[in-house]
């Protein structure tokens, strides 16, 4: 028998999906075959490997190389060069974008190396679709473990000394969630999981589903035995698929091992586990309004109390965790409390992860423990912004959430802490900003995202969001008045205070912290009618200075509106009429010549 | 039974019918089910037609008006027909950030049309989306079921062109 000398674990998370790794499997597998390796070289398909920028990646095991945007055009040449004669192909190594320097092993690549995998563990090494692969990694000893060696105190004891706090966004602390739900009254209980990731650039709950699905059931069996519920939903979004499927697939699993179901390991204890699917509607990321869209109603939120731990789902006590709280469960229980609390800072225990996106050169998720500079994320993590351009801020928590600008870039990652920059720490989503970004242009992307997605059950939330919207609308279309500042202020103020749930009470946290640290920026639109980022469109004209053309004709090929008139060797004019101010000769001009 | 007499529709066949009343069938009685049943005759009808939700609340014995106020709730249910090519243009923020606003304005110049319409001849239907969770290809459009990433205003119509 031939035996497997090497792994390669070829990612099949959603980005590098759509960058083609199936196709690249296809084609290694081809190649694979004809040189008769089969029995010697495997592929294994992982979940999401974090490194989204760069797909489709392959890890090769057990060396640790790293390939990115392998294509299938690649595949005879990698085999036969590094896979047959033991010589790794350069050309496809990661290449740090400052200075060029070629890195070819994981674990070596900055992205990689300052980081800390605790929740994102099993990422690309385990393959999502086969339960043995989760077990050899102490896979359900945790499960195990709670179920004949602990009391349900002894389990909420152990999450409360880890000091693991929601990652949601609210952060908290789960294991007072926990007691709560075990000392309410009732003989019937649920435990749901919370995988309806809303939040515009948050993906970590994705990837967790899509690379460890198994992480979450153990997660939810052991928090269904601290308070003695039997049922446990998922909801999760429908635009999440992948994420839906390998859930099934391995909740079938683990009913065939008895790790699901009734009388688990034989332990006399029964849970069972759905999968509900979500149809669209940001607000059921708030606690009442999910419990509501399980029971089949519009999602709408409830007054609070009575909190869901007393009067959750159909009305009997009820917890609900996000996907990444419940991932790290398990570790918690088969470590400790003490071994999570170990890293961190005083208030915030642990990892978080992080969905690292926008104007940044390593785009992807990121796991760091506690306490950790936005810097380090930004900067060393992150590598910094791309194209020559300027770091602005960094956008956390979403729409909920504030920016925070390079002078408190050293802010350490933190609940207080971000909060006290005006920002949340919300569920992870770090949203880089370059110079080329107009704040105001942002406060009103995320007003127009939160006045849409307001269910409209409480009027603060319904009509204020929509006054500050058309405000902030006036403002990027050139018509700001004087005194929007403060009428803004004011809204702010009064929707905050008076909103029903957390989308309301938080829903101007965009506009406040922009106008905290970007008040300047307003201020150019309202008097002078300038967008300083030249974004709004109503406020910016392009012109070409004739002094810096080259007369080389990119902007007139690029232009979709046929507004830009050039000959050979002449200066290239727009029209401004036929202008849709689409940025493209902007973006294409070489030389800074379109302003 | 009521359930069994099918009021007439143009966009729903004998067969379909009979799928769907599988599916309310499933549902009935089962606290909650109101969704489940929604999206999947959705996705045997392409769309949720007002006879077709009437049809669903007598099956269910519930009450029209809580039928018709969660299907309008939820943006993934549709009252209006779609086109034959679905194109779902992620506007989550690293979409927003990297330039999403200028590809949906190079579709709407190219082919009349804006978000939440569907084209003339039914051959696309654009729909803004919510993060789809793969900034790190932003700007991300999906058509039907094919993820592109990096679209450009630029490219966006190369892409789209392929769709007839």
């Amino acid at each position: 028998m031939n035996k497997i000398r090497m792994q390669l674990m070829l990612c099949g998370g959603t980005g590098c999906d759509s960058t083609g790794s199936e196709r690249v499997r296809e084609a290694l597998l081809q190649e694979i075959q004809k040189q008769d390796l089969a029995g010697e070289v495997e592929i294994v398909v992982t979940g999401c490997n974090g490194f989204c920028a760069v797909g489709p990646v392959m890890v090769v095991q057990p060396e640790g190389i790293f390939y990115q945007k392998i294509k299938p055009e690649d595949a005879a040449e990698l085999v036969e060069e590094h896979f047959l004669k033991g010589r790794p192909l350069k050309r496809l190594f990661y290449k740090e974008p400052g200075s060029k320097d070629i890195i070819p092993k994981m674990d070596d690549i900055p992205f990689f190396s300052s980081q800390m995998f605790r929740t994102m563990r099993n990422k690309g090494l385990i393959d999502p679709e086969v339960i043995d692969e989760y077990i050899a990694r102490d896979g359900y000893f945790a499960v195990a473990k709670a179920l004949t060696e602990m009391t349900p105190d002894g389990i909420v004891d152990e999450m409360l000394a880890s000091g693991l706090r929601g990652r949601g966004g609210a952060g908290f602390p789960a294991g007072m969630k926990w007691k709560f739900a075990k000392q309410a009254q009732g003989d019937v209980k649920y435990v749901l999981c919370n995988a309806d990731e809303g939040d515009p650039g948050a993906f970590m709950d994705r990837s967790i589903l899509e690379s460890d699905p198994h992480a979450v059931l153990e997660g939810m069996i052991i928090a269904a035995k601290a308070i003695n519920a039997h049922k446990g939903y998922i909801y999760c979004r429908s635009e999440y698929p992948l994420a839906v499927k390998r859930l099934d697939i391995a909740i079938s699993q683990a009913k065939a091992y008895g790790l699901l179901g009734e009388d688990i390991l034989g332990s006399g204890f029964d849970f069972d586990i759905e999968v509900y699917q979500g149809a669209g509607a940001f607000v059921c990321g708030e606690e009442t309004a999910l419990m509501r869209s399980i029971e089949g109603k519009r999602g709408m939120p409830r007054p609070r109390p009575p909190f869901p731990a007393h009067k959750g789902l159909w009305e009997k006590p009820t917890i609900l965790n996000n996907v990444e709280t419940l991932a790290n469960v398990p570790q918690i229980i088969l470590k400790g409390g003490e071994w999570y609390a170990s890293v961190g800072t005083e208030t915030s225990k642990g990892t978080k992860v992080f969905a690292l996106s926008g104007d940044v050169n390593n785009i992807g998720l990121v796991e760091i423990p506690m306490g950790t500079s936005l810097r380090t994320l930004v900067y060393d993590i992150g590598g910094g912004v791309p194209k020559k351009r300027k770091f602005k801020a960094v956008q956390l928590g979403g729409p909920s959430g504030g920016c925070v600008p390079e002078d408190y870039l050293d802010t350490p990652i933190d609940y207080e802490a971000i909060a006290k920059v005006g920002a949340i720490m919300g569920s992870g989503g770090a949203i880089v900003m370059d110079n080329r970004t107009c704040m105001v242009d942002m406060a009103r992307y995320f007003m127009d995202f939160i006045q849409d997605e307001s269910c409209g059950k409480c009027t603060p939330c319904r009509e204020g969001t929509k006054q500050m919207l058309t405000i902030l609308e006036n403002i990027c279309k050139g018509k700001g008045r004087p005194g929007d500042i403060e009428r803004l202020q004011e809204l702010a103020h009064v929707v905050g205070r008076s909103s029903l749930c957390g989308l309301g009470q938080t829903a101007s946290n965009p506009v406040l912290s922009t106008l905290r640290y970007f008040r300047e920026e307003y201020e150019a639109h309202i008097e002078q009618k300038e967008c300083p980022a030249k974004i709004c469109p109503d406020l910016v004209h392009f012109e070409v200075v004739p002094d810096l053309c080259k007369r080389c004709g990119l902007c007139f090929k690029d232009c979709p509106s046929d507004a830009i008139t050039w000959k050979k060797k002449e200066v290239a004019v727009i029209d401004k009429d036929k202008c849709i101010k689409c940025m493209s000769c902007y973006d294409r001009c070489k030389f800074d010549a379109i302003l | 039974m009521k359930t069994n007499t099918h009021p007439h529709h143009p966009d729903i066949t004998g067969e379909m019918w009979t799928r769907m009343d599988e599916i309310i069938a499933n549902g009935k009685g089962q606290p909650g089910s109101l969704i489940t049943v929604l999206r999947e005759c959705q996705e045997v009808v392409g769309y949720l037609p007002s006879e077709l939700l009437s049809h669903i609340s007598h099956g269910l014995v519930l009450p029209t008006s809580q039928v018709f106020g969660v299907a309008t709730f939820y943006s993934f249910f549709s009252l209006t027909p779609k086109g034959r090519h679905i194109v779902r243009v992620c506007t989550g923020t690293a979409c927003y950030v990297k330039g999403i606003k200028e590809a949906m304005g190079r579709i709407d110049t190219t082919f009349d049309l804006k978000e939440g319409e569907t084209t003339e001849d039914r051959r696309f239907t654009l729909e803004g989306v919510r993060c789809l969770g793969a900034c790190g290809l932003a700007p991300v459009m999906v058509v039907d079921k094919d993820i592109y990433g990096d679209v450009t205003s630029n490219k966006v119509i190369n892409i789209l062109e392929k769709y007839e």
